[in-house]
């Protein structure tokens, strides 16, 4: 299913979508470029810019919805996701999107995280992650990597990090993927899928906190080291990766291993997508060596899931329809009367 | 359904009218005495008497068997008179074991009967209950001045039940229906009521169906055929104003009166909130009635519960969140966001004892200073609260209309006591109900180049205007805004003046709401004593033994909180002393000393139980001396 609306009026531009607030991300800040490619991307959705409800928690990204015209709530720290829960439940028809960051979505708003994602309201989660708080002023998140020196681990931090896209599929989202803020192309990409997803899309997109956390992913998004620390998944098409594309994932019984294609092996052997496979996709999620590892597998981006599930607004909305069907509407005086009364004359 | 024909009809025993009585359901958690309770409740709705009741029950579902923690009690007052309580003491007490005779006995009249279940005074039983060893207080004498009853209800219920194809287990279940048919005999009632609960509840179990109905009918045969008590008894009709009533329990009607809103509103009802006692059955009432288009939704925790509601209001739903006190605690900041939104919500608390988990299955009217003050910053919110089961109807009604029409979040205050306690009530007709008007704001005026978000009206309202509306896309958020604008703005000024202009804007409501009036008493007087919530009833009955005796004595229910209606001041003035009764360590005085400089002396009781008439009286006699 895909929620594409026809689009009415005249087209709108990625102008359409700009607001006069004066943006306040440091300069450099990867956010720039997620608004960009959102604002970009809108006017293909062709959904009318009234029916567009953007929906944030705390910290940097949150302050999103600010600098988009549309309807837009900047709430409070990891509740976006309860509040977009209440919205959707009650106007199915919106097209609702929730931007957050790793210590919004995954630390303080963990809870309704998973919750929303196993009830499958039909929302986009752009999870902006940068391994950092950066509003705070640079303490490390639950998606820095251990040991992480920061102003409040000056000792190196003690916790073992998420895994995003693990923890969404053990809280069985229907749709998965992973992006980057620097590479627009594939960003758009990734949010035409999630907003065609019919049910709870989870998008990880890596973002640069140049100010707190400077290249934290820079191994994945730059030229030098890009092609052979990232593979792009792509439906139906084998794993492969490397500037020579000349390196695969091959899948032995449930275990991935990695091949040289100049080594006899050809692309038929190895490990073909599909975005319908449960168990392949949790394999998938797992890939998340760290890459200055001996012999560790590329870091997995594009869309991982994709699964059909009733959406929690559809089945709400069936459940009134059904008791409406058979018991009729409610009648406020039937009610109030009840079933047993008396008279006082 | 099979009518009830008894095996004796010959009334043997003369039948005595009697005005007014308390009867004590009391046993063991697991004995069904609130099921009994209810149903004895029910019958007696139906043949007119007025009512008023006190379920009290343990916090556990199944606390230790047999044990003085573990007593669930129901208490049931009737009357031809008007009541208000369900009585400071009992005429009649059911002790279905030891424990429930134990802790109940002192407020047992002198002279009062008890029926006991003579099975639940073994020596396991009487251990339980603390009884020294060897000591039975049902054969010792120590209950000489009561009217003492045994009867082995579960040897009797076995017995009535052998031909059922049911294990001992099952069969003990229906030990309750016993009890409550010997009442319905001791009171002379038509058991038809019970007959139409049990098929309704058992029609798909004919086992079990049979078994409570065999049992009811043995108890009430076992009345007609012992001959233990020289008379039955019957109260007759009370003395209501007329009209058609059906009973209510508080949350029942708080249900209903957030329905009725949404009816005379047209505005959906989206429920967000999170199971906790003692307010999840208004959770479990409005579940059940879907076809009014109410959405529900058990959230994964409190706070989920109240954004959730704050998600729907902002997509123009009636937002509703329901708790107790614990989760009040969590819904805080939320409740702070959707204040600085300036959104409709309504927030309903069923008080419970606090602090922190406290006592949950207990009543306690100890939140008022939270709704009053529990946020970060300069957050004020209108309270309501409701003072009878059956005024949760109204109470609900009003804060929904403030809420929609101020676009503020209210603070509705129910507690333990009125939520289950049930009531007669003469319940309104939808032509009875005021309309609420409702203003969306739905397109730029021609005057308006751009949308102004906060913006205000005469009452400093700002307009409700819902995602999918075309022209009207605006941002709001938790950070401090720009007068009018909306936008996020860290000027000196523009705080000060927002923070000034939040608080004119509840104050204002003030203009909005009905004047106070007495309950009763005189204008001017020596003393007025002055009440909010479910002390109601023990107030109300108080005053009025006192002016029966002549005193100078008013009093004056609030419903209003915040803002207090407008001419309180001048009637707080009208008298030589003020009381203020609560069931918490003094949270109205604090707010009423602080905003009229009324020195006013506190009546505070903070049991878990409701007040008594008899202690107001007292009290309040004490001021007059
Ligand atoms: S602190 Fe980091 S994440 Fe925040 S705006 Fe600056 S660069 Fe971006």
């Amino acid at each position: 299913m895909s929620d594409v609306a026809t689009p009415q009026g005249p087209a709108l531009t990625a102008k359409d979508f700009a607001t006069d607030q004066e943006v306040r991300w440091c300069p450099g800040c990867g956010d720039y470029s997620i608004l960009k490619q959102v604002q970009t991307i809108l006017p293909q959705t062709g959904i009318p810019r009234e029916d567009i409800v953007i929906i944030s928690g705390i910290g940097c990204s949150s302050r999103f919805p600010y600098y988009m015209n549309t309807y837009g709530m900047h709430s409070i720290h990891g509740r976006a996701t309860a509040i977009a829960s209440g919205l959707k439940a009650t106007r199915p028809e919106l097209s609702v999107w929730i931007v957050t960051g790793d210590g919004d979505a995954l630390s303080i708003g963990g809870n309704h995280t998973i919750h929303l994602l196993r009830r499958n309201f039909n929302v986009n989660i752009l999870l902006f992650n940068n391994q950092i708080y950066g509003l705070t002023k640079g303490q490390y998140s639950p998606t820095s990597e251990i040991n992480k020196v920061t102003k409040s681990t000056p000792m190196g931090s003690l916790d073992h990090p998420f895994n995003p896209l693990a923890l969404a599929m053990g809280a069985d989202a229907t749709f998965i993927a992973r992006s980057m803020d620097r590479d627009p192309k594939h960003l758009q990409q990734m949010l035409l899928r999630s907003h065609g997803h019919h049910g709870a899309s989870f998008l990880e997109i890596y973002q640069n906190c140049n100010i707190f956390n400077d290249g934290a992913f820079e191994i994945f998004t730059e030229k030098a080291t890009k092609p052979e620390e990232a593979i792009f998944l792509e439906q139906g098409k084998p794993l492969i990766y490397g500037a020579n594309k000349d390196k695969g994932v091959k899948l032995d019984g449930y275990k991935p291993t990695l091949v040289n294609l100049n080594d006899g092996h050809s692309a038929d052997d190895l490990w073909i997508h599909d975005e319908a496979d449960f168990f392949k996709a949790q394999i998938l999620t797992r890939m998340f060596d760290n890459p200055s590892a001996p012999g560790h597998f590329p870091r997995p981006f594009g869309v991982f899931y994709a699964a059909d599930r009733p959406t929690y607004e559809d089945e709400m909305q069936l459940q009134i329809e059904e008791i409406i069907a058979t018991k009729g509407k409610g009648k406020l005086d039937a009610l109030l009367e009840g079933k047993e009364t008396w008279v006082i004359e | 359904m099979p009518t009830f024909v008894p095996y004796f009809n010959i009334m043997s025993v003369p039948t005595q009218v009697v005005e007014d009585v308390v009867i004590k359901f009391a046993g063991d958690s697991g004995d069904g005495m609130q099921l009994t309770g209810s149903q004895f409740t029910n019958n007696t709705a139906l043949i007119g008497n007025d009512l008023s009741t006190f379920p009290d029950f343990p916090a556990e579902i199944r606390a230790p068997q047999g044990t003085l923690p573990g007593v669930s009690g129901y208490q049931l007052h009737f009357s031809s008179q008007r009541i208000f309580t369900p009585g400071d003491t009992c005429d009649v007490l059911v002790a279905m074991n030891a424990a429930a005779l134990k802790v109940n006995l002192k407020g047992l009249k002198q002279g009062g009967i008890i029926i006991a279940n003579t099975d639940g005074f073994d020596n396991k039983n009487l251990r339980l209950a603390n009884y020294p060893e060897g000591v039975n207080p049902l054969e010792d004498g120590s209950l000489q001045g009561y009217e003492l009853h045994k009867i082995d209800v579960t040897k009797l219920t076995r017995e009535a039940l052998k031909d059922i194809q049911l294990g001992t287990k099952e069969k003990d279940r229906a030990k309750n229906m016993f009890v409550l048919g010997f009442l319905y005999w001791l009171y002379n009632r038509d058991m038809t009521s019970t007959f139409s609960f049990l098929h309704d509840k058992f029609g798909k179990q004919p086992d079990i169906l049979d078994s409570n109905i065999k049992a009811l009918q043995a108890g009430y045969n076992y009345g007609d055929t012992v001959e233990a008590f020289a008379s039955r008894y019957k109260v007759s009709k009370a003395k209501l104003p007329a009209g058609k009533y059906r009973n209510i329990t508080g949350n029942t009607a708080l249900t209903y009166g957030l329905i009725a809103a949404s009816e005379m509103a047209n505005l959906p009802i989206f429920l967000g909130t999170y199971p906790i006692t003692p307010a999840s059955d208004i959770l479990h009432e409005l579940a059940r009635h879907k076809n009014f288009g109410i959405r529900t939704y058990q959230a994964e925790d409190e706070i989920a519960g109240i954004t959730a509601a704050i998600g729907a209001a902002y997509g123009g739903s009636l937002g509703i969140t329901t708790t107790s006190g614990p989760g009040m605690a969590l819904k805080t900041e939320a409740l702070g966001l959707a204040m600085m939104l300036e959104i409709p919500l309504l927030v309903v608390n069923i008080q419970r004892g606090g602090p922190s988990t406290g006592l949950p299955t207990k009543t306690e009217q100890s939140d008022l200073l939270q709704a009053y003050y529990g946020r970060n910053g300069e957050s004020p919110l209108p309270v309501i609260s409701a003072s009878s089961p059956s005024d949760c109807f109204f109470a609900a009604y009003e804060a929904v209309r403030i809420a929609v029409q101020h676009m503020t979040p209210v603070i509705l205050l129910s507690d333990g006591y009125i939520a289950n306690g049930a009531e007669p009530w003469l319940y309104p007709q939808t032509s009875d109900l005021k309309p609420i008007e409702v203003i969306f704001k739905k397109a730029l005026s021609e005057d308006e180049p751009k949308f102004m978000p906060y913006l205000r009206d005469e009452k400093l309202v700002r307009p409700w205007a819902v995602p999918g509306t075309p022209g009207l896309e605006h941002r709001i958020g938790g950070l401090e805004k720009e007068d009018i604008t909306g936008n996020v703005s860290y000027d000196p000024d523009n705080h000060e003046r927002m923070v000034k202009i939040r608080q004119a804007k509840v104050d204002m409501i003030a203009n909005y709401i009905p004047q106070q009036t007495l309950d009763s008493g005189p204008e001017k007087g020596d003393v007025l004593v002055l009440g909010w919530g479910s002390t109601y009833g023990a107030i109300k009955s108080a005053v009025a033994t006192l002016q029966s005796q002549g005193k100078s004595v008013a009093h004056a229910h609030l419903r209003h909180m915040r803002p207090f209606p407008s001419n309180l001041g001048d009637i707080l003035h009208n008298y030589k002393k003020v009381l203020i009764p609560e069931l918490n360590n003094g949270q109205l005085i604090k707010i009423i000393r602080d905003k009229y400089l009324v020195d006013a002396i506190g009546y505070n009781k903070i049991k878990g139980v409701p007040l008594t008439r008899s202690e107001l009286v007292s009290a309040i006699s004490e001021m007059l001396a």
